[in-house]
């Protein structure tokens, strides 16, 4: 039996005790998305220009052709791929004087913008495991996105002073009664929209102004929220792991600001952390990447030669709305399933070119079909687990696919030749 | 007719098939919508019927689900039926607002389209 062991490359929780039989074809420790992610299924068959099948060397030429043609192209996507591949896509961007827009733009891109207003008081899955005695899930769903999360590190993971599940408090703090409220010791029903309200009657409770909240905030009684409160601080180690219930709801960015001023009131009690259930196994990358190649983290626009910042213009989803791109690079995502029916129109309407292992929603509307192999099964690389500590993915099975990172070598060449 | 408010989120099923997109086993995993039983009822619902799912941003027909959902809310996984109805506008952070959107919902016996053809369709 040939068996290997892997790290996970689907969700940001990056398990890293996987196994994989390589004969078989089949993983083993990995949970329901793991196992999906490591088994046999459609793939792209051949690099493709407008359906027709090609070399990888043509379909390379081609799409170069349309970068370096465009006024203004798009490239989106990067949240699941490695960090040697998304470096090069910085450097693409830049160069054909693109837009560099990732995942996390449609994700938790909000919580990034609260970080640069406020910081982010955060801790690793380690110590979560180890410390954490007061576990809230604030709009997040490991049970069902992370679905290990849970055993691993922040709701039954048994660690260095956390010995077990009864000295551990979790608790849910969602719109509705999710899976991970099923497994909690308490469930907090809030009504949608109304997380920054609740949060800031924590902070006025915390900070000893009860009297000015009323009686009830958000579908959450003063009483439940007076207890929360004595909860949180009364912990030794408490965090806030927050989902996307937060960042794609009213208030968005501004609710995570919020709750970083929560923990920082927290924190003058006792120490509290909060950190984003991150998507992607990569995503982190996606945004860490480019940051250290030019200074931000998404909706990067390099169409004056320089990198600006600005997500109310050069998110993806802002930019196609406004139908200002002329071409699209795709890789490792698929925006025709996963924007708004307003975004994805305009991506119907220019030439796009797609990289990625799996044929998509987004393949349907690609020009130049460009497959690739899978990271962590076929491809190696570095990726950022969700808590930043970065893991080195491995390749167990041999493949005819070209690594992201080759692609984009290649494409970056090319590009290169015909700017010259 | 119902007054409701969407939202959408990932589910394991979808997790599970997002890298199978053009497969049946995808378009089961993303095609319905939850209710609340309260909801289901006022609706005259039974398994297997649709709803049409309609915002200021769009309409969809989904299948219907009853779920553990609070009354007046209705939960589609994330993904192509759910874009469809959600709020396109980001507030200037790029995020569009993909949960607490506000529309109603009504029995129809219109079909659910396949996902290539909710994509022709935009």
């Amino acid at each position: 039996m040939a068996e290997e062991n892997i790290i996970c490359t689907f969700c940001g929780s990056v398990c890293d005790d996987g196994l994989f039989d390589t004969e078989k074809f089949k993983s083993k420790r990995l949970c329901k998305l793991g196992s999906s992610k490591f088994s046999k299924k459609e793939r792209i068959k051949a690099p493709m220009i407008d359906g027709k099948e090609v070399s990888y060397e043509e379909a390379i030429e081609k799409a170069a052709e349309i970068l370096v043609n465009a006024k203004k192209p798009l490239l989106y996507g990067w949240a699941s791929t490695v960090n040697e591949a998304i470096r090069l896509g910085v450097i693409l961007t830049e160069k054909v004087r693109g837009v560099y827009d990732q995942c996390a733009s449609v994700c938790h891109a909000p919580g990034t913008l609260a970080v640069i207003e406020e910081g982010l008081p955060g801790g690793s899955l380690g110590a979560i495991k180890n410390r954490a005695d007061v576990v809230v899930f604030w709009g997040s769903n490991p049970m069902e996105a992370h679905p290990r999360h849970g055993m691993r590190y922040s709701i039954s993971a048994k660690g260095l002073l956390i010995k077990d599940r009864k000295q551990r408090k979790v608790i849910v703090v969602d719109v509705r009664p999710t899976k991970t409220a099923k497994v909690a010791d308490e469930f907090i029903q809030i009504k949608p929209g109304y997380d920054y309200l609740i949060i800031s009657a924590l902070r006025a409770i915390i900070s000893g102004n009860a009297d000015a909240v009323p009686d009830e905030v958000g579908g959450v009684s003063k009483e439940k929220l007076v207890e929360l409160a004595e909860t949180m601080k009364n912990a030794k180690y408490g965090a806030i792991l927050y989902g996307l219930g937060v960042t794609q709801s009213r208030g968005r960015d501004r609710n995570i600001e919020n709750a970083v001023k929560l923990i920082q009131l927290l924190n003058r009690h006792t120490r509290w952390i909060i950190w984003p259930m991150r998507g992607h196994y990569n995503v982190v990358g996606a945004g860490e990447v480019p940051t250290w190649e030019v200074g931000y983290q998404y909706a990067i626009d390099f169409s004056r030669g320089y990198p600006r910042f600005s997500p109310a213009e050069f998110s993806a989803v802002e930019v196609l709305k406004r139908k200002d791109c002329d071409a699209a690079l795709v890789i490792a995502s698929d925006p025709a399933a996963h924007f708004p029916k307003a975004a994805v129109k305009h991506l119907k309407n220019i030439p796009v070119i797609q990289i990625d292992p799996f044929p998509n929603m987004t393949t349907l509307v690609a020009n130049v079909v460009i497959p690739s192999a899978v990271a962590g099964l076929e491809a190696e690389g570095t990726a950022y687990r969700m808590d930043g500590i970065p893991l080195r993915v491995k390749k167990v099975v041999e493949t005819n696919y070209w690594s992201d990172e080759q692609i984009l070598e290649k494409l970056l060449e090319k590009v290169e030749e015909l700017k010259r | 007719m119902l007054e409701v408010e969407v939202i959408s989120g990932r589910t394991l099923n979808q997790g599970a098939t997002v890298e199978e997109k053009l497969t049946e086993e995808y378009f089961n995993a993303v095609n319905y919508a939850e209710l609340s039983e309260d909801d289901w009822n006022a609706l005259g619902l039974q398994e297997g019927d649709r709803v049409k799912v309609k915002t200021e941003f769009g309409e969809v027909v989904v299948f219907a689900k009853k779920g553990d959902m609070p009354k007046g809310m209705i939960f589609i996984p994330m993904g192509p039926y759910a874009n469809m109805v959600i709020d396109p506008a980001t507030d200037g952070t790029g995020m569009p607002q993909f949960k607490g959107v506000k529309g109603t919902v009504e029995k129809t016996d219109e079909k659910v389209l396949s996902v290539k053809e909710l994509l022709e369709a935009i």
